[in-house]
């Protein structure tokens, strides 16, 4: 147990840290590729069209798993920044900051998919759903983080400060949730309900499942990448950093 | 254990009292703001009268968050607050104190002057009533929640409109049931489910966001 | 006054990715005045910062006996004072005022006597009821040390106290010092004006 525990704390140590990301990404944008290009390829072209909705009901092989990321990768960035707060662990900190582009891509396709769909299902653009109004809010909850980090000088700062901003949304989340669901109940508004299909054909259900398994290795990769390019600015002076870079020049 | 922050209170209290225009420019804003609306979407009664519970509570909470620049900014360029760090009492408490006076004098004052504009935009009498009750519980949610914005931008280049960006999108809650709760009594609805859960809302927020406040503090002043 | 040691164990500090300094340790007793220099941008306010528990250091610690500053029991503001570059007045109240609510923050309950008396001690007689606002840079800096010297605080954290004071007020905060480590209390301070102090004083050279 205690080995274990040293393992893995050696990969908080930020010169582990790099390599073995240098070593992963490589990997991981291979398989982005290939899953994407399988999962693409089912949902256009394997999968049936919808017998109501015919093939505009396509985009939720998009928009489905943007969602879910969108709204993971927020809690995901929360915890990791409750982390650098708490422990003063560096790479925890990198690592809720390069998460929030990401989150802030998918909440973004998810409400620009949303509305392409709505388009041909409603005949608008955008209708306060429930659901599509809580995405609007996370997206603006991303953007404040990001804001808020970009406008902190100091990179210690901007990490604490950033990081109650994080918490501090994580527990509103569910609150505006709820409260946005009940808004809309009590509006009586439209909404838009494609995942809840009565009957899903199982080859529209694999296809889901590998398109939300692209967008899993697709933020890993690109989260990655980012942090170690954090990283080696925020240790541009330490030792490690120079040793690489001769080694790179090489 | 209380004195430190009656002493607090007071001084804050008399600091608004020795400059009154501060948070007569927030019910100036209020008001103007609400009298804008009819310019922009015409004066038809019956049309005003649907609109009217959510253009109150839109326009007091951008009120009440532009008041909130001024929570911590001045105690901030002074010293004060600094010093306020060195004080032997736990600093959510100086915080929550700070928020409460806060409050009496941006928030209060915001609810006594909403039955005006209610009446200008053709609310009935109860309707008025539940506005009001909506406004006294929801103002301060919408101080305590505000003011971890105010802590989290101290200091910082173009502060106050950083700010709207990080509080605006965590006010939909304390929007939606203040707002609702005048709409229910609208459409011959109880408000009773809105006001009790705004009720839940502001205990939560006056336990948990003091703490958060203090931290940013912290961190501000670090 | 100070029953306890104050101690500082390998600090360290940066400013943005420049170290400012390392490894500092000192012990000081009661009764003890440590001063620090170093030229401009050595880290010295950044040090007392640390010290008082503003911030907190990159590597290391400091200790009021046993205890870290940020967790000594009743506070880090029961055991010292700190007075920075900023006065920490309100511009809208009375010197008076403004020592008399900061005493009542801090838990004690002022005596108008004697805030008076050590107003009128520093050269400040007659200028107890005009707002803040209206008195000058070496004025306002004098109700901030009253302030601080009608606290009574085991440890006096000063940062250049002496900026834009006049001989006879030096005078007076050199024998306020002198008092202060006489009755076993502690300081820690920077200057860069050399004043004598008679006391059991100790140097820390920054840089």
């Amino acid at each position: 147990m205690s080995e274990r525990g040293i393992q893995w704390f050696r990969f908080t140590a930020p010169a582990n840290f790099y390599d073995l990301a240098g070593r992963l990404i490589p990997w991981f944008a291979a398989l982005t590729i290939a899953l994407f290009g399988v999962g693409l390829y089912m949902g256009l072209v394997v999968a049936p069209s919808d017998y109501q909705q015919g093939d505009s009901y396509r985009i939720i092989y998009i928009h489905v798993p943007t969602a879910w990321m969108g709204m993971f990768l927020y809690v995901l960035m929360a915890i990791y920044a409750a982390i650098g707060l708490i422990w003063r662990i560096k790479i925890a900190e990198i690592m809720a900051k390069s998460i929030a582009p990401t989150g802030a891509l998918f909440t973004f396709l998810a409400l620009w998919t949303g509305a392409l769909w709505g388009r041909p299902t409603w005949g608008v653009f955008w209708v306060w759903d429930a659901r599509l109004t809580s995405m609007l809010l996370l997206l603006f909850l991303y953007l404040g983080y990001m804001a808020l980090h970009a406008a902190i000088d100091d990179r210690q700062r901007a990490s604490n400060a950033s990081a109650v901003l994080a918490m501090v949304g994580v527990v509103n989340v569910p609150i505006i949730y709820f409260s946005v669901h009940w808004w809309n109940t009590l509006h009586q508004g439209a909404s838009i309900t494609v995942t809840e299909a009565p009957t899903m054909a199982m080859i529209m259900f694999v296809t889901l499942m590998i398109m939300v398994l692209a967008t899993w290795v697709y933020s890993i990769a690109v989260v990655l990448a980012r942090a170690r390019v954090e990283l080696l600015e925020r240790e541009r002076t330490a030792r490690w950093v120079q040793e690489r870079l001769e080694g790179e020049r090489r | 254990m209380f004195r430190p922050l009656l002493a607090l209170l007071r001084r804050d209290l008399t600091l608004a009292l020795r400059r009154p225009q501060d948070a007569l420019t927030v019910v100036g804003f209020f008001v103007v703001v609400v009298a804008l609306f009819p310019l922009g979407i015409g004066p038809d009664p019956e049309f005003l009268r649907s609109l009217a519970p959510g253009v109150l509570w839109v326009a007091a909470l951008l009120a009440v968050m532009l008041s909130l620049e001024r929570l911590f900014s001045d105690d901030y360029r002074d010293g004060t607050l600094e010093q306020m760090l060195l004080v032997p009492e736990p600093l959510g408490l100086l915080v929550l104190t700070k928020i409460f006076a806060h409050w009496l004098i941006t928030g209060l004052p915001l609810v006594l002057i909403s039955p005006l504009l209610a009446v200008q935009l053709n609310l009935r009498p109860e309707e008025i009533l539940i506005l009001m009750a909506a406004l006294l519980l929801g103002t301060p949610i919408l101080s305590l929640i505000g003011a971890i914005g105010a802590a989290l931008t101290l200091g910082l280049r173009g502060g106050g409109v950083l700010i709207a960006l990080l509080i605006l999108p965590l006010y939909a809650p304390p929007l939606i049931l203040g707002a609702g709760a005048v709409d229910a009594v609208m459409h011959g609805a109880s408000a009773q489910a809105h006001l009790s859960l705004l009720g839940a809302m502001m205990v939560f927020a006056l336990f948990a966001t003091p703490w958060a406040t203090a931290a940013a503090v912290r961190i501000m002043l670090d | 006054m100070a029953d306890r040691e104050f101690r500082a164990v390998a600090l360290a500090a940066e400013r943005g990715d420049r170290r400012l300094f390392d490894d500092i340790d000192f012990t000081l007793s009661p009764g003890q005045l440590l001063q620090v220099s170093g030229r401009n941008g050595c880290g010295k306010t950044s040090l007392l910062r640390i010290l008082s528990g503003l911030s907190r250091p990159v590597a290391g610690q400091v200790y009021w006996g046993d205890e870290p500053i940020q967790s000594v029991d009743g506070g880090t503001g029961s055991c010292l004072g700190y007075l920075g570059h900023q006065n920490a007045l309100k511009e809208d109240l009375t010197a008076e005022e403004n020592i008399l609510i900061a005493g009542g923050l801090g838990g004690g309950r002022p005596d108008r006597e004697d805030v008076l008396a050590m107003l009128a001690s520093l050269g400040l007689a007659g200028y107890e009821d005009l707002p803040v606002r209206y008195l000058s840079q070496g004025q306002k800096r004098r109700v901030a040390l009253a302030r601080l010297l009608l606290q009574p605080r085991p440890l006096l954290i000063l940062d250049e106290p002496y900026a834009a004071l006049d001989v006879q007020v030096i005078e007076v905060l050199r024998s306020a010092i002198e008092a202060h480590l006489a009755r076993k209390g502690m300081i820690v301070i920077t200057t860069h004006q050399a004043v004598d102090i008679d006391g059991d004083c100790h140097n820390l050279r920054l840089g």
